[in-house]
Formats: C-alpha cells, sequence, structure tokens
C-alpha cells in the first residue's frame, strides 16, 4: 500500500497551465501554425486545457490532436499481453507546422521517444517542442522539456502521479512511495 | 500504461471462437478501433511487431485472406514470409508435424496457418511453441473473418448484442458459419441459420441458433444477412441439383430484399459467387457492407497478430511499476 | 506331462450354470477335474486362486493382427502374447492382411505363426471375396480346410446385397458363419466420427448412424432369405440393437458383437481431435452407449470382441481426417467390461464371462469356453476387483494406440492357460 503526499493542488495545477500556456505562445512566438498534440493518457487533457487557456488569452482556436504511443513502444514484450490502445486522431497534416508535444510527467523519455517516431511517420513539423506538466527526473535518452510546469525530485521506490478531474474525478499531483 | 487485468490472456494461439469468452472476444474487437486508423495514414505503418517473424502456411488456395494477413503483417512491421504447398516440401508428403517442426527450428514467432482438414490448427499449436492464428481449418472455424464480420456489424448498429443475424447457405461445409455462430451468440446476438436442408449440420439448434427455412423467412426475420459463398463442388456432390436452382430458391435478390420490413445489412465473406448464392445488384448496392468487411479485415488481423505477440506474464509484472 | 491345479478360486463355468469355490486340475491338455479338495499330483505346478476368479479362457471373435504385410504394427506372435496377457486363451484374425488372407496357403501361414508362438490360440478368418475387393467368392471351401472358422471382408462391408446373399448361401455348405463389417459406404464416405453435435462442432464429416443400420437391416433380412448365419461385427448404434432383437425373435440366425469402446465411450472422445478416439465404427451418443450395455444384457449382442487394430503412433500423429481408424483393445477389454459393466450392476460376472468366452465359443462353433472335464485346458485365472492403472508402454502389443492411457480400469488378468501350458502370468517378468 502505497503512502502519498501532495505536491500539487487543484489551484496550483491551474497556475502551473496558465503560466505553461503562456509560455507556449512565447516561445511560438503567436499562435501562427501552432498544434498542440497530447500524450494519450492525461496528455490529453492537459492539451485540451492549454488549448482553451491560449484560446482565452489570444483569442484564437488552437488545433488539438491525439496521439497514443502504444504501438511504438520500445518494451512491448514487457508491457504484457493485454495492453490497451487508445485513440490517435491529428487534424490535417503536420508539414510546416509547430507541434508541442503535451504530457504529465517526463521520466526516462522513452514516451516521448516515441511520439517522436510516431510523429515523423505522419509527416514533416517546422519544429517540435516538448511541454510537461511534472519533469521528474530520472532520464534514460537525451530528451529534454522546452517547457517544464515544475521540477521534482524523486527518490528510489517513488512514483509521481498525476490525476485530471475528466478521468480521475480530481486534480492533483501525488509522490507515492511504495512502502 | 493502462493494461485491462480484467481479461483474460488469449493464450498463445488463436485457434477458434469457441473457446473464447464473451469479454475476450469484445476486447479484440475494442483493439482493433485504432488499427482501423493505422490504415488511413499515409504511413501506413506501426513498429509494434518490428523484428517478428510471421510464417503465412497457406495449404489451401486464398488470396484474399493470405493478401489481408500479410498486409496486417506489414503494416505492423514485421517480416513475412509465404509459404503456399504447390511446389513445397509439403506436397512432396512432409507431414503436417516435419513442417511445424521445421519452422519451429528457424526460429520463426507467429504463424498464420489454413489449412484443409478440420483441427490442424489446433494440431499445431500443441506442438509448436509460436503464437498459432487459424487463418481458416477444414469446416471447424475461421475466427479472424468472424470477428472483422461482427466489427462491421458493430460498425453499422453500434452493437451486436440484440442483433438478428442470419447466415445463409453452405453451413454444413462452412467454417465462416460455425465462427459466426460462437462469436454472435457469446455476444448477445439471436443468430438464424438459413440454407436447404441438405446443407445444415445435425444438431445445429442444439447451439443455440434458430432454423429459417426459406430465404424469405431469414429476411423477414433478420436485421443482418451473412450471405456464404456456395462452392460448385456441392452441386457434383449431390447436395443440391444446380446453382441456377439455388439461385432460384435461395437467392439474395434486389427482389426479395425489396420485401424485407427493415433495411437489412448484407454481409459476404468473399470470393461472392455473383448469381448464384447473390445477386450483383445486391452486392454492390447501398445495404452492402461486404467492401467495408475487407478493411475491417486488415484491422482486425492486426489486432489479433498484435495481442498475441505482446509480451510474456513475468516481464509484463515487472514493467507495470514502471512509468513513461 | 505336466499338471496344473488351480486351487481355490471362484469357479465360473457359465456353460453349465455354475458358480462357486472349487480347485481345477488341468492336464495333458485337457481339463481332468473340477471340485474340491482335489489332491494335486507329483510335480504338479500349483496356483493358489484363493479370492480371484477361475474362468474358461476369453475368446476375442475379432482382432487385427497386422501379419503378413505390417509386421512392425503386430505380428500373430505379439498379437498371441497381447491377447493371453489380456486374459484371452484364443482369438479370431481378420483377414485384411497384406497379402489378404483368401486362398488357403494364408490361413495356413496364420495358423502355424501362431503354433510357433505357442500362446493364445489364433484361429484365422478368411476373407469372403478375393483381395475383399467384393467381386468374386474366395473359396471357403479351401479356406475352412485349412483352418479358417469364417469368412470376413472386414475392414470393409460387403457392399453388394448379391454377393453377400451368395456368401451367406455357400456359407452354409461348410457352417461358417459370415461376419460382415456392416458400413453403407455412400452415406459413410469421408466420415471421420458419428454424425452429431459434436462432429458439427469440429467440423469434420459424420458417418450417420443410418449408415451402420440400413445393412445390419439388409444382413438380416438376407439371413432370413439364405437360412445362413450372419455374424454382424462391431454394433455401434441404438438402431442396429432394436434390429438385432427383432431379427432374433423371429428367429433368424443372426448374431452381433460389440466392442468395449462403443460400450464405454462416446463421441464427445474426439474433443481436441484425439485421434485415438477415432475408429470405425466411430464412437457415438449416450443413448446409443446405453442400448449396448442393455443388448449385451439382455443377449441380444453376443458377445464382447474388441477389433484390436494396431497403428502406428506416426500414422495417428496426423490431423484427424488422415489418421487411420482404430485402436488396441486386447490388453484393456477385461478392464473396461468389469468396470463399465459389471461394477455398475449391468452384467453380473457370469453373464460376462459368458459373453467374452463361453458364447464366442459356441456362436463360433469353437473349442473352450467350458470349464468341462474332458474340456481343452484353455482357463483364466483373474482379479475382477484389482483396480489398475493403463500403461500402454508396458503393453504386450508393438502397438500403443488406445484411448485408456491412464486410465484405471477394473478387473485383471492373472495367469492364461492354453492348451494346459500357462500363456501369460502376471507375476512373471
Amino acid at each position: 500500500m502505497p503512502s502519498r503526499s501532495p505536491l500539487l493542488d487543484d489551484r496550483a495545477i491551474a497556475r502551473t497551465l496558465a503560466r505553461m500556456a503562456v509560455e507556449i505562445v512565447e516561445r511560438c512566438h503567436g499562435t501562427e501554425g501552432l498544434l498542440l498534440v497530447g500524450i494519450q493518457r492525461r496528455g490529453v487533457e492537459l492539451a485540451e486545457r492549454i488549448g482553451r487557456l491560449i484560446e482565452a488569452s489570444e483569442g484564437v482556436q488552437v488545433p488539438r490532436g491525439k496521439l497514443d504511443i502504444t504501438l511504438y513502444r520500445d518494451d512491448l514484450q514487457a508491457i504484457g499481453p493485454r495492453p490497451v490502445v487508445g485513440e490517435t486522431s491529428l487534424p490535417g497534416s503536420l508539414d510546416g507546422r509547430t507541434v508541442v508535444i503535451v504530457d504529465d510527467v517526463l521520466h526516462s523519455g522513452r514516451t516521448i521517444r516515441a511520439a517522436l517516431d510516431e510523429l515523423a511517420d505522419f509527416g514533416r513539423p517546422n519544429r517540435i517542442l516538448l511541454c510537461v506538466l511534472i519533469d521528474r527526473g530520472g532520464r534514460e535518452l537525451p530528451i529534454q522539456p522546452d517547457i517544464a510546469g515544475q521540477t521534482v525530485r524523486v527518490g528510489p521506490g517513488e512514483r509521481v502521479d498525476v490525476f485530471v478531474s475528466e478521468l480521475d474525478g480530481r486534480d492533483a499531483v501525488e509522490l507515492a512511495r511504495a512502502s | 500504461m493502462p493494461v485491462d487485468a480484467g481479461v483474460p490472456s488469449l493464450g498463445k494461439d488463436l485457434i477458434g471462437l469457441e473457446t473464447l469468452s464473451a469479454a475476450q472476444i469484445q476486447f479484440i474487437l475494442d483493439t482493433a478501433e485504432p488499427f482501423k486508423e493505422v490504415s488511413e495514414r499515409a504511413i501506413k505503418k506501426v513498429p509494434a511487431l518490428r523484428g517478428k517473424t510471421i510464417v503465412n502456411l497457406f495449404f489451401e488456395a486464398s488470396t484474399r485472406t493470405r493478401i489481408s494477413f500479410e498486409f496486417a503483417e506489414k503494416r505492423l512491421s514485421a517480416d513475412t514470409v509465404n509459404v503456399a504447398t504447390q511446389g513445397s516440401s509439403v506436397s512432396k508428403g512432409e507431414t503436417l508435424v516435419d513442417t511445424a517442426r521445421n519452422l519451429e527450428a528457424m526460429r520463426i514467432d507467429m504463424v498464420v496457418i489454413r489449412h484443409g482438414a478440420s483441427g490442424a490448427a489446433q494440431f499445431l499449436g500443441d506442438r509448436i511453441e509460436s503464437n498459432v492464428i487459424n487463418a481458416g481449418d477444414g469446416k471447424h472455424e475461421h475466427p479472424t473473418q468472424a470477428l472483422l464480420d461482427m466489427l462491421t456489424l458493430r460498425d453499422k448498429f453500434g452493437r451486436i448484442a440484440g442483433l438478428k443475424v442470419a447466415v445463409c447457405g453452405d453451413i454444413l461445409h462452412s467454417r465462416v458459419a460455425r465462427s459466426n455462430i460462437w462469436g454472435l451468440i457469446k455476444l448477445g446476438a439471436e443468430v438464424g441459420v438459413c440454407g436447404p436442408p441438405s446443407l445444415l449440420p445435425r444438431g445445429i439448434e442444439e447451439l443455440g441458433v434458430t432454423v429459417l427455412p426459406r430465404i424469405e423467412d431469414a429476411i423477414a426475420w433478420a436485421d443482418a444477412l451473412n450471405v456464404l459463398r456456395l462452392q460448385l463442388e456441392r452441386m457434383q456432390a449431390g447436395f443440391i441439383p444446380s446453382l441456377r436452382e439455388y439461385n432460384r430458391v435461395f437467392g439474395v435478390t434486389r427482389d426479395r430484399l425489396s420485401r424485407a420490413p427493415k433495411d437489412l445489412v448484407i454481409l459476404h465473406p468473399g470470393p461472392m459467387n455473383r448469381g448464384v448464392e447473390i445477386d450483383s445488384d445486391v452486392a454492390d448496392g447501398e445495404h452492402s457492407v461486404i467492401l467495408p468487411q475487407v478493411t475491417n479485415g486488415v484491422a482486425v488481423r492486426m489486432a489479433v497478430l498484435y495481442l498475441l505477440a505482446g509480451g510474456t506474464g513475468a516481464a509484463a509484472a515487472a514493467a507495470r511499476g514502471e512509468a513513461a | 506331462m505336466t499338471h496344473i491345479l488351480i486351487r481355490g478360486g471362484r469357479v465360473i463355468d457359465p456353460s453349465r450354470g455354475t458358480d462357486g469355490v472349487a480347485d481345477v486340475l488341468l492336464g495333458d491338455g485337457r481339463i481332468l477335474a473340477v471340485g474340491r479338495g482335489v489332491a494335486a499330483p507329483e510335480g504338479a505346478l500349483v496356483i493358489e486362486a484363493a479370492g480371484k476368479v477361475v474362468a474358461p479362457g476369453l475368446i476375442d471373435l475379432h482382432v487385427h493382427l497386422r501379419e503378413p504385410g505390417q509386421e512392425d504394427l503386430e505380428t500373430v506372435a505379439s498379437g498371441a502374447m497381447a491377447a493371453a496377457a489380456g486374459g484371452f486363451s484364443a482369438v479370431c484374425a481378420m483377414p485384411n492382411t497384406d497379402p489378404v488372407t483368401d486362398n488357403q496357403a494364408a490361413v495356413g501361414f496364420i495358423v502355424s505363426q501362431a503354433q510357433r508362438a505357442g500362446k493364445a490360440r489364433v484361429y484365422p478368418i478368411g476373407a469372403v471375396t478375393l483381395g475383399q475387393r467384393g467381386e468374386q467368392l474366395a473359396e471357403f471351401g479351401e479356406l475352412v480346410g485349412a483352418g479358417a472358422v469364417a469368412v470376413s471382408d472386414d475392414g470393409k462391408p460387403v457392399g453388394s446385397s448379391h454377393m453377400m446373399r451368395t456368401a451367406l448361401e455357400y456359407a452354409r455348405t461348410f457352417g461358417i458363419p459370415v461376419a460382415n463389417h456392416c458400413e453403407e459406404m455412400s452415406l459413410a464416405l469421408g466420415g471421420a466420427m458419428h454424425e452429431g453435435l459434436i462432429s458439427t462442432r469440429l467440423g469434420l464429416k459424420g458417418i450417420p448412424a443410418a449408415a451402420e443400420e440400413i445393412m445390419v437391416a439388409r444382413d438380416i433380412i438376407l439371413a432370413e432369405l439364405t437360412g445362413g448365419h450372419v455374424h454382424l461385427c462391431h454394433m455401434s448404434t441404438r438402431g442396429s440393437v432394436e434390429l438385432i432383437r427383432r431379427g432374433k425373435e423371429r428367429g433368424i440366425r443372426v448374431t452381433a458383437e460389440a466392442t468395449p469402446h462403443h460400450f464405454s465411450l462416446t463421441h464427445d472422445r474426439c474433443a481436441g481431435y484425439d485421434t485415438n478416439a477415432k475408429m470405425n465404427p466411430p464412437l457415438r451418443e449416450s443413448k446409443d452407449v446405453d442400448a449396448i450395455r442393455q443388448g449385451l444384457k439382455d443377449g441380444t449382442i453376443d458377445v464382447i470382441a474388441s477389433d484390436h487394430a494396431p497403428h502406428h503412433y506416426d500414422a495417428k500423429e496426423r490431423e484427424f481426417d488422415l489418421a487411420p481408424n482404430g485402436i488396441i483393445g486386447l490388453e484393456t477389454a477385461l478392464g473396461v467390461a468389469i468396470r463399465d459393466l459389471v461394477e455398475p450392476g449391468i452384467l453380473t460376472l457370469p453373464e460376462l464371462i459368458d459373453r467374452m468366452s463361453t458364447r464366442a465359443a459356441r456362436i463360433f462353433n469353437l473349442p473352450g469356453g467350458t470349464l468341462a472335464v474332458g474340456a481343452p485346458a484353455d482357463v483364466l485365472v483373474l482379479d475382477p476387483t484389482e483396480r489398475w492403472v493403463v500403461r500402454p508402454e508396458t503393453f504386450r502389443s508393438k502397438s500403443r494406440n488406445t484411448p485408456y492411457g491412464g486410465a484405471e480400469l477394473v478387473g485383471r488378468a492373472h495367469q492364461t492357460v492354453v492348451r494346459g501350458r500357462i500363456a501369460f502370468d502376471i507375476s512373471a517378468p
């Protein structure tokens, strides 16, 4: 039974996302050609919220896409015989666009590597940025976020869990310790 | 990484739908959905089965099923090898056992087998460690065909439970019929069979299906018809007098369909004998989902290959704590 | 001469209707005395049979020994050894060998091979037609003269009604039965198992019960027409039992046999495409099994015969459609019969011994089947309550194709005496 300690509550998450939305627009010099791609799962919900925040501040509809990277994982053998594959849908072509990958937690970097491979099969964006709510360190690949909501130190045997109200009924980021 | 812990593993092989649970069948259909999307992409490839070797072992000639499996395999980035029996060592008398062992000795990962003897897929699966997928064994089962039929029905109606599906034609010799009966009943559909009595197998009602004596009865009763191909050999073996009579009495014609109380959906596993079991204007008409069946076929086969190829228990358990 | 005294066993002799504890003295190849307190002559071998049953040696009217032609599967010698191990002092060997036993030299060969083996007696059955091709009658006179006790084209039916009629009439001259394998080929062709729910589920072509019953009816009618004796091999359906019952009621000379697998297994055994459940006629439904058991009880089915059919492991290790028909049965017949007929109270032990010995001798006019003084010393000592697990690797038969591997059976042969000599002793290695 893991013991849990809170890292961010719902208000902290809202503030962080608001900051991330502003940073994205800054780094991309506006919303021209911008495409937010959320990684299944929870990255999708976060991308949706960021998109609405940008819409509210810039008055522009930013297109959103969903990416499921299950079929591109490098550890297919390990995830077990019944992996659930979620929806992938990308609006229009990627060519010439600025794609911002949105995910909840960045850890080893393998998910993002898979996401980059998958995006490459769809087209050739001008630029890809990585935006994550939590960077918990522990990288196994040379992949770094362009925008990180919070950076958290995580010890061995510990895990960062993100909960979103759309899926989990509440907004929270917690540190879970297997006891 | 969400793993559906409620569904028991499919095991090593896919032999038929008779031994699968409703939950397992549902899971395969659900898994097929994202694979439909892959086939719509410009680059119709995902690396999921990269490095896996799959042999298509076809003892019976079949273009469409083999090609469908081949596409499924290649779109998953697997390496495929086709073995047709003409000119191979099999036609020189090599037994199925030896063929199996030789393949295994070459360290292949999966075998897709189509064979003329009922039980051949299980025979192979019991003797080699590779995954075995039944692409049709004798008159026993053709599970991927039934799965794609059900997926197509689900696309059209949004559900399987409560649907009335009539399987029409030579039920006696049909593995497609048997697999459909198992799958549809398990998912809660009502199944009817319609055909000349000489082509209905003994005890068929005990499987839970309704016997519909005439094609008109089937059309009046069903939401969907799955029209089976009638083979020329049946006439030659004396089961029916002629193909022409079959069309006159049992054919799915536009005229008969026009008297249906509802808008029937028409399925056919292919290849069609136009003008025998089904008329061209029906096959090409607005009720027909024959082409979507073909599209769904690739997605369903990708799902099956993907689910069977994925992982071993121990490694899976270890990875379950791993984060992204 | 060497005497054998079988002491203190429960002696069951259906030929005289006796059943009680007694001693049996054998000598010079004959039964010398049966009674209480029989003294053992000097030098006699004594078999202590207290707690066991002493019966006339069992007789199997229907076995396939694969000599000549397929000696790797079974020979007359290995089959005779297997028979003795199963409690049989005599078997009748079907002629579908390679070449077919359709001439006097071939019959004589079987007889001499059996004599050389010196185990269970082997009586050859000659073919009805040359090469079993169904075209021309074999020379029954020559066959009988050389030692044949019946004629049969088993493996196949005598398809032509005219041929069957002629055979029945001609066989009357020699007082032998024509044993037919009843199978209407146009209905059965290509079938791999019983036509029913299981064949539908497995997607295998089925052989309907009608295929057997049509020919059973035909043969009974022809027996009536000709006055000949027809013996119906391996009956398997309730319809057949009914037809035979009617025929016997009308005084027609029809006798019938059933195999142990047809009163112990059903077509469910074919699940998983187990080729050791594939034989002809096929395993049928439980109603048929019940009818066969009832038929044995009321004598409609006269005898139990194993239809022992050796096949090579490789031959059976095939797709179900392609595997050959048949299972061995000499070494399990008694155990299956006691487990499935005597233990559930369907037959008494004396009735079973009648069906496996006394009556067999009577209907084929063979010596044995009796423990009367002066009769041949073909005797079986068995333990009818011994529970044992079948281990096919220990069989005396050269083949292993049995569905009973690992099964627990009840009742076992301990000593089988043939012609006054011990042909099988369970305590010997």
